[in-house]
This record gives C-alpha cells, structure tokens and sequence, in this order.
C-alpha cells in the first residue's frame, strides 16, 4: 500500500445481511434462491393495488438475536418506514424499511488485526426490504421480482475503521457472528451479504471528517479491501493535486480494480422517509428479548478464548477451530470422543480441513464423523497403530466413512510392540548390513537414520517408532 | 312488491326459503340497471358472468345447502375493491384493464356470505373528490336530480343505491367519501371504526384513513352488511383483534337514555352552514330528544382545523401509496415511437403524467411536498401531532356522550361544475367529516330532511371507537323520524 503518511482514512461500513427465513419479510413468498425466474412472488411482492404487507415475526426474531449478538440495544418499539424513489425493480416504487428507529442500536464487534485489538462501534441495524433485480438486454430489461420482499437486515458501523484490512477484517467478524447464531448464511456468491463502504481521508491530526465517498454493492470481502485501498488512494491523489473530493457514489469495476463514479450528490434523491401507516410499530416484551437472549449460542470470541484455556492450544489454532461454529463443534466433540485436544486440532487442521477445502464440502457434510476421528486418536494414543498409519486409515475413512476399527483390520494395520519382537526384526537388519554397522560402531552415527529405514522397511511402517527407535539405539551401542 | 325494492334481509331470506330465486332476483337487478343507468352513469364495468353466479346460489339451495345471511344478494362495488377476474381500475388510467387475481378481504367475505356482484361502481379517480367529477369515467348523475353532483368519492355508489341499482353498495370513506355522497343522495352510509374492516385488496389512497362501509337504503341493511365485512385479517395488520358485534340483531330503535352530544364548532353561525342543512339537523336534535335521548353540548375544539391536517396527512400518504402506478408491471404504459434516448425519466413521466388526472396529480404534488426534506417536520409531523390531538379531544368529548350528531356536509348536493375549477371550495366541503378519520372514529349519514329544492339531507352521527352499535341505534332511532321515509330518488324515471 502506497498510502501517504500524511493523511489517514476513515472508514464505515453497512453490510446488508440477507435474514435465513423460508418466506420474505411481508408475504409468505418463499426465499428459495434456485427459484425460477418470478417465480417467488405473489400480489404481494410485486406490489399489486390494493395489497398490504404483513410482517413476517421470524425476520423480528432474527434481527434480535443477530443485534444481541453484536451488542446492540434492542429497542422495545422501532417503526417501519417507507423510503421512497422510483426504479422498476422496486415494485412498490418505496422500500419498506426502518429509518429513526431501528429495532438495534449502539452495538461493537471487536476485531483483531496484526495483533492488535479494535472495537469497531455498531451504529445501527435495521429491517428492511430487498428489492428485484434487473437484467439489461441491449433495447429491453427484464426485471425478476424473487429478490424483491426478501428479509435485509442493514448493519451499519460507525466510522471507527482506519485501514482496507480492517475494514475487511471487521466485515468477515460480521459474517462470522451473523453465521454463528444462524440468521444469515453469509453466501456472498448469491448475495446474501453485500457491503456498501464509506470512504474519506483526512490529514492525521485532524479531527473533522473528509467529504465521503460512498461505495455500493461490494460483493466480496476481497473486494472491500481492494476498493477501499483503490479509494482512499484515488482521494489522497486527488487532495494533493489540489482537487476537492466530491460527495458521490461510486462503484467497484472489479475488471479493472477501480472505482467509478455513479451519482454525485447533486443528484442525490429525497427519500422522504415517513412512517408506514400499513404496519404497526414493532413494540417487544422484555420476555421476547430474555428468551432470545437465552437462545443465543457461546460466540466465536469467547470461544477462541475459552478453547486457549480449557484445550492448551494456540491463539492461532483456536482461531482457525473457531471460525465457523460447526467447525468448533466438530473440534468439541472429537475431543470428547479422544480426550486428546492438540491431537484433534492437529487432524482437523491439518488432515481434515484441507480434505474438505478440496472437495469443497462444508464440515457438516464430512464422510468421517467426529466420534470415527476421535476413536481413531484414541487407538493412535493407545499405541496400537502408530501416527504414520493414521494417516493411511484417515484416507480411508474419508474415502469410504467406513469406521477406523474396521479399517485397521482389513488392511492388517497393526503396530509391532512387543520389545523383542522388535530387538528380533532389528537384529535381522543389523546381520545382513554388517559393513553400515562396522561403519557406524567406527563413529558414522550419521547411520542411524539408514538402519531405521530398514526397520521400517521390514516390517513394512508397522513397528512402533519410538521402540524401534529406542531398541535400535540399544543393539548398536552394544559392543 | 318489486323485487328491487326488497331491503337486504328480505331478499336474502326468500331467496333462502326459496322463495324467490337468486337468478330471479339478480335479472331484476340487471333489468334495472339496463334500463336506467345510462342517465346515472353509476357502474363502469358490469359482471356478466352475475346470472350465472346466480343460477349456481340456486342450484346449491336446491341441494339443500344452506347459504350466509346475504343468500343471492346482489351488490354493486365501488370500482376501489380488487374483485378476482373483474376489472378494478380505482377509475384511473393509470390502471388501464388491471384484472385482479385476487379478492380484497372484504369481497371475499361479502362472496362468502352468498352476495352477488353486479358489477363496480364509478368513483372519484382513486377516491380523490368530493363530487364524483374526477373520474376516468366521466361524472355521476345525482338520481334526485340529475344536474347535480352525487357527492364523492363514493359518489357512484350512492348514486346507484339511490336509485335502487344494486340492493346493497360498497363504498370507502378517507374523509368523508361514504357519508358526504350518502347525504346528497338520501341513503344510509357507515364508515366503521379504523381496523373493523379489512383494507386488504382495497386500492390504497391514504392508508391511515381509509376504511370500506356499507351504502344502502336502510340502517338495518347497513348492520348486516357491516357484520359481515367486519373483522381482524392477517392479511391486514392495522386490523383490531376485537369481536364482531351482532350489529343486525341487536339493533334498536330505543335511545331512551342515550347520550346524544351536538358538536358545537359543528354548528356554529360562522361554518357557512346551509339553513336547509340546519335546519334538518336541529330537527334530527329535537325527535332524538323526543324519543328519550339526552342531548349535551359537546365541544372538539380541533376539529375546526380537521381540514388542512386532512390534506396534509392524506396526500404525503397518497403521494407514496400511488408511487406503484409506474407502467412496469401492470395498467397503463405510455406508448414510444422510438425507444432512442428514452430515459427511465421519460418513461415515468409519460406514463404517469398521461395516466393520472388534475386532482391526482395535486395531491401527489402536495404530498410530495410534505414529505420533502426541509418540509417534513413543519408539515407532516405538526399535522400528525395535530391529528394526534383531535383524537384526544373526541375521547374527551366521548366521555360526556354516546354519540355525537352534526351535519354531514355544508350543503344538500351541489350542481356539476359549480366547484369543480375550486379546489379549495371542494376541500372545504369536507369540514364535518375528516375529523372522524383523523381521530379514527365510526361515523354515519342517515337521511333525515329534504332541501326547499327538494334535495336529500343526512345527518351525521360519531361514536367512538368499536361503538359502531349504539351509532347504528340512534341512525335507527333517527330512521323511524326521518321526513324523507317513503320519499325515493326519480329524477331519473
């Protein structure tokens, strides 16, 4: 990054999280992204005369708990409102939405980049409406209405965020959170979390605010950084050649890494925001809130954190096991099945994930299921197969989900330790390469790891390392 | 007796009993309709599939099925009611030939109870008017004499009720638009409380104010109608979750003891009120007095500024609500001879600016204006506050009477063209009636007196909320009195 000394940015993100809900916001339309075109709509949705929303109480109780979860106020009463401008993917030529008074409020969400701690404010997070999507064919557009009605729930920080990383860093936290307690499934392909960036720079020091760039409809988190890095460089450039930042909005040509301009605030619309006379205020118990609250699950920093001190394992390694839940309750329960947790962080992250990583499969679709990978450390721990032959049962257990008993069977897995066995073997491998031994007794103990192949090699992997290792030592030092 | 002067019960009991056949009844309706409504100009679409709704209400009694309290009912419906596979065009342009693919609640429910529909009645484009001049479909004639306004929105609707076009009607009222056009044409209009019916399907003007009511000839007709309308719908939010009363049974035509308050800004010298229109409320005060009620003062002091807050809270709504009509999905499309250089813009504006009338567009425009930013707080917010208030100020009142009794409108129906170039005028017309919408109250116009022209005048009776029985009981009361009993509409004969 390029950015010059002098100035630093300011940043403020609001990510529009798509709720999980079967039927949107207003209508009992399905949400369904494979539908056919137009398919999800009804009088409703596509805003015939005479229809009226009625709100559907899951996208109530999503946007609670995703606000309890990001350490929100969640206001007893919040109003819909109407935001009104004329396009032809929205139907209703307004979008319901909450305008001065959102149902979460003065929340944070703490984040971690190069080592270093930020609570990042979050001002706000609110219901709203999706709207369609239209398609441009050279002379004509086609509209497709499924989106329109679908569940949005607006979260917008404050302007606490100061680089393109943190910014990223602060909307994968986001995502992490809103997955975790299972309102949104955070899919950025089919547009279940967009982010729209407001960016401004401003001479370190001062206090003011630049003007601010707005940046609609980032698709990717990547995306972020690389806009915003573009942006914050567009508008230093631009300062030091003497220009004035415009009050715009801008989009990101992904094609190009850059950002162009879309609407200046000349032509910023008046949305004029009134209350919606067809929905009633949202007014929520105390009761509503606590059994909610109740339902939320342990989030992942707290998780990263207890799972350092109840497990042993690093920072890192609780990051990683913490970074989806299903992940963490993956880890959790092969540890309970093994008793062994650096063993079962060690397979999931090395052996499992990337297996997963690979076949593109979520960890909830995995062949080999905790209790299997948890039995097999314990046979592993127990001596009976050594670590090398682990490995070897793993692919098999991924390969077939066949249980790892079995497995060690049918291939006649088993690890030679019985002490004289092994000194047998050994001794076999010591006759027939009696120069190396003359060799080694001369002082080329360099040859200890030759004779330990050939232990191994005899006995196909199948003897256990650390005798071998320890009884091999023992016949060569004898004179 | 004719059939079409048959009240709602009558008919839906010998239909019932078999006595009559719906189909009988129906063609009578549609004779009627065939016969006179070409001087009225009430129904702009007529539902020639009615016979044979008709002839299957027969064959399912023939079956010994038993039918709901409207068994063969015929109605007419005002053309603001999305009516399933029957074009519903709010008497817009801008709606070109939508048919609906649904039912708004209301007709589900009136269907429900075997009612027929015999087809939507004209209406003041989107039930903006006063006088039913509005309309995409050219003005309704007054049945009781035929160069004068019916009065609006509803204006068609009464028309027809009037002149016995439809047993039964279904009109809406914003600020007044069953009540005043039930006044100028001598009918029995109720505008329930805010949340008793269902404004689902119902095409939205101001959706804060809106509610849909019964037009018919008697009170009675007007409880069974409204009983059947009534109720919370999950389909509408702003529905109450309150019981329906038996409006029909338990109706009665004894006040002894009820309190009956007059409306003192209401009938002050300076309201420019009619004298024939006072005197026939002074009148309607005297035989309530006689049968037993007690009659109070009562003061609203706000309800003198009920028309600006009307206009303000009513048009920032309509402004939204009509945001809709935009020529993407459905309705009126302007037509291009070249696409070239077209902008969205363009579009928009062509087809709106071609769809939508003068008053429409006035009110978009002011309603725009309200909610711009900048405008907002000293417009729309005073004027909800205000709102706010008057509501306050009729539950006060309330306290001290059961109901309150007041003119209808200033006048008995006016000439066609007299106001319209007035757009003040014809606000100003609404002075005794927004308040009930404002402050979402039950209100009705039963018809009382008659103009030295010979022109009907209703007197208007409030309760307040969800007290829609003790309103239909002094309607009743007042019925019984009525110098209008026995006199019907025949300018058009």
């Amino acid at each position: 990054m390029t950015t010059s000394k002098k100035f630093e940015a300011v940043i403020g993100l609001e990510i529009h999280a798509q709720l999980k809900t079967h039927s949107k916001i207003f209508s009992t339309d399905p949400t369904n992204f494979d539908a056919g075109d137009n398919e999800n709509t009804s009088p409703v949705s596509v805003g015939m005369p005479g229809t009226l929303p009625a709100v559907n109480r899951k996208v109530i109780e999503s946007s609670i708990k995703a606000g309890l979860a990001l350490n929100c106020q969640i206001k007893k009463k919040s109003v819909f409102a109407r935001k009104n401008y004329f396009y032809p993917d929205l139907p209703k030529g307004y979008q319901i939405s909450q305008y001065d008074l959102p149902i979460c409020e003065n929340g944070s969400v703490k984040i971690h980049v190069d080592g270093q701690e930020r609570v990042i404010s979050v001002t706000r997070a609110h219901m709203e409406e999706d709207a369609g999507k239209s398609t441009h064919h050279g002379d004509y557009t086609l509209i497709n209405y499924n989106r329109a009605g679908v569940p949005l729930l607006e979260i917008v920080s404050g302007p606490d965020l100061r680089t393109p990383q943190e910014a990223g860093e602060y909307a994968r936290v986001v995502r992490q959170i809103l997955r975790y307690v299972d309102v949104c499934d955070g899919n950025l392909e089919e547009g279940s979390l967009r982010c729209d960036c407001n960016v401004s720079v401003r001479p370190i020091g001062q206090k003011e605010f630049g003007t601010k760039v707005e940046i609609k409809n980032v698709n990717s988190f990547r995306f972020v950084e690389k806009a915003i890095e573009f942006e914050i460089e567009r508008q230093i450039e631009a300062i030091e050649r003497g220009e004035k930042i415009i009050q715009e909005t801008r989009l990101w040509d992904m094609d190009r890494n850059r950002t162009f301009s879309m609407r200046t605030k000349e032509d910023a619309q008046d949305y004029r925001y009134f209350p919606d006379p067809d929905l009633l205020p949202v007014v929520l118990s105390d009761e509503l809130i606590g059994k909610i609250k109740s339902t939320l699950p342990e989030l992942p920093q707290a998780r990263m954190e207890r799972f350092g001190r109840q497990f042993g394992i690093s920072e890192s390694a609780a990051g990683v096991l913490t970074a989806e839940k299903e992940i963490a309750e993956y880890f959790e329960a092969v540890t309970a099945a093994c008793d062994h947790a650096k063993a079962a962080a060690n397979w999931i992250m090395t052996e499992l994930l990337r297996e997963l990583n690979q076949a593109q499969k979520a960890i909830s679709a995995s062949p080999i299921l905790p209790a299997a990978l948890g039995k097999m450390i314990r046979i592993i721990d127990s001596g009976e197969i050594s670590g090398k032959m682990g490995k070897t049962v793993f692919q098999e257990m991924w390969d077939t989900g066949k249980d790892p008993e079995a497995i060690i069977k049918d291939k006649g897995l088993v690890q030679i330790s019985d002490r004289n066995e092994i000194r047998r073997l050994i001794s076999d491998v010591l006759l027939i390469n009696q120069q190396q031994v003359a060799d080694y007794r001369g002082g080329k103990k360099k040859l200890f790891g030759f004779f330990l192949g050939a232990v191994m090699k005899a006995t196909q992997g199948q003897v256990n390392p650390d005798l071998a290792n320890e009884v091999l030592l023992e016949l060569l030092e004898e004179k | 007796m004719e059939i079409t002067n048959l009240s709602i019960s009558e008919i839906a009991s010998q239909v019932q009993q078999k006595k009559m056949s719906a189909h009988e009844v129906a063609s009578a309706f549609v004779g009627r309709i065939e016969k006179y409504d070409s001087k009225i100009n009430s129904y702009v679409l007529r539902n020639e599939e009615i016979l044979n709704e008709a002839r299957g209400l027969d064959q399912r009694l023939a079956k010994g099925e038993k039918l709901g309290p409207l068994a063969g009912v015929p109605l007419g419906i005002k053309d603001i009611f999305c009516t399933r596979g029957l074009r519903t065009t709010a008497c817009s342009r801008i709606l070109g030939n939508f048919v609906p693919p649904y039912d708004s609640t209301v007709i589900a429910k009136l269907k429900n109870a075997g009612a027929l529909i015999l087809g939507k009645l004209n209406m003041d484009e989107f039930a903006m008017g006063s006088s039913n001049e509005t309309s995409a479909f050219g003005p309704v004639k007054n049945p009781w004499k035929l160069s004068h306004v019916p009065g609006g929105s509803s204006g068609g609707s009464a028309a027809a009720q009037a002149a016995r076009l439809c047993a039964g009607a279904l009109g809406t009222d914003t600020g007044g638009s069953i009540r005043q056009p039930a006044s100028f044409c001598g009918v029995v209009g109720v505008k329930p409380t805010y949340g008793r019916c269902s404004r689902y399907g119902m095409i939205a003007y101001a959706s804060s104010l809106d509610q849909a009511g019964p037009m018919t000839t008697t009170v009675e007709d007007a409880a069974l109608m409204l009983e059947v309308m009534s109720g919370a719908d999950s389909l509408d939010q702003t529905t109450a979750q309150v019981a329906v009363p038996t409006f029909f049974q338990s109706l009665t035509e004894n006040v002894k003891s009820l309190r009956v308050g007059v409306l003192k800004e209401f009938m002050a010298d300076e309201g420019g009120l009619h004298p024939d229109t006072q005197k026939t409320i002074l009148a309607a005060v005297e035989a309530l007095r006689k049968a037993g009620a007690i009659i109070t003062e009562v003061s609203v002091p706000l309800a003198a500024m009920s028309v600006p807050i009307y206009y303000l809270v009513a048009s920032s709504e309509a402004s939204s609500n009509l945001s809709r009509y935009d020529g993407v999905k459905y309705g009126h499309r302007a037509q291009f001879t070249s696409l070239a250089g077209l902008s969205l813009d363009d579009f928009y504006k062509r087809t709106r600016g071609e769809g939508f009338g003068p008053e429409v567009k006035r009110r978009i425009m002011l309603g725009t204006f309200c909610l711009s930013s900048g405008y907002y707080d000293a417009y729309y917010i005073k004027a909800s506050q205000i709102r706010r208030l008057i509501r306050e100020q009729y539950l006060q009142a309330f306290r001290d009477c059961d109901v309150i009794l007041s003119p209808v409108s200033t006048s008995p129906a006016f000439a066609e063209g007299a106001r319209i170039e007035d757009p003040l005028a014809m606000y100003l017309n609404d002075v005794f009636t927004v308040s009930t919408n404002l402050a979402g109250l039950p209100g009705m116009s039963v018809p009382f007196g008659l103009s030295s022209e010979g022109l009907p005048i209703g007197v208007q009776l409030q309760a307040a909320h969800f007290e829609e029985q003790k309103m239909l009981n002094a309607g009743f009361a007042l019925q019984q009195a009525s110098t209008l009993k026995g006199q019907l509409a025949n300018d058009y004969l």
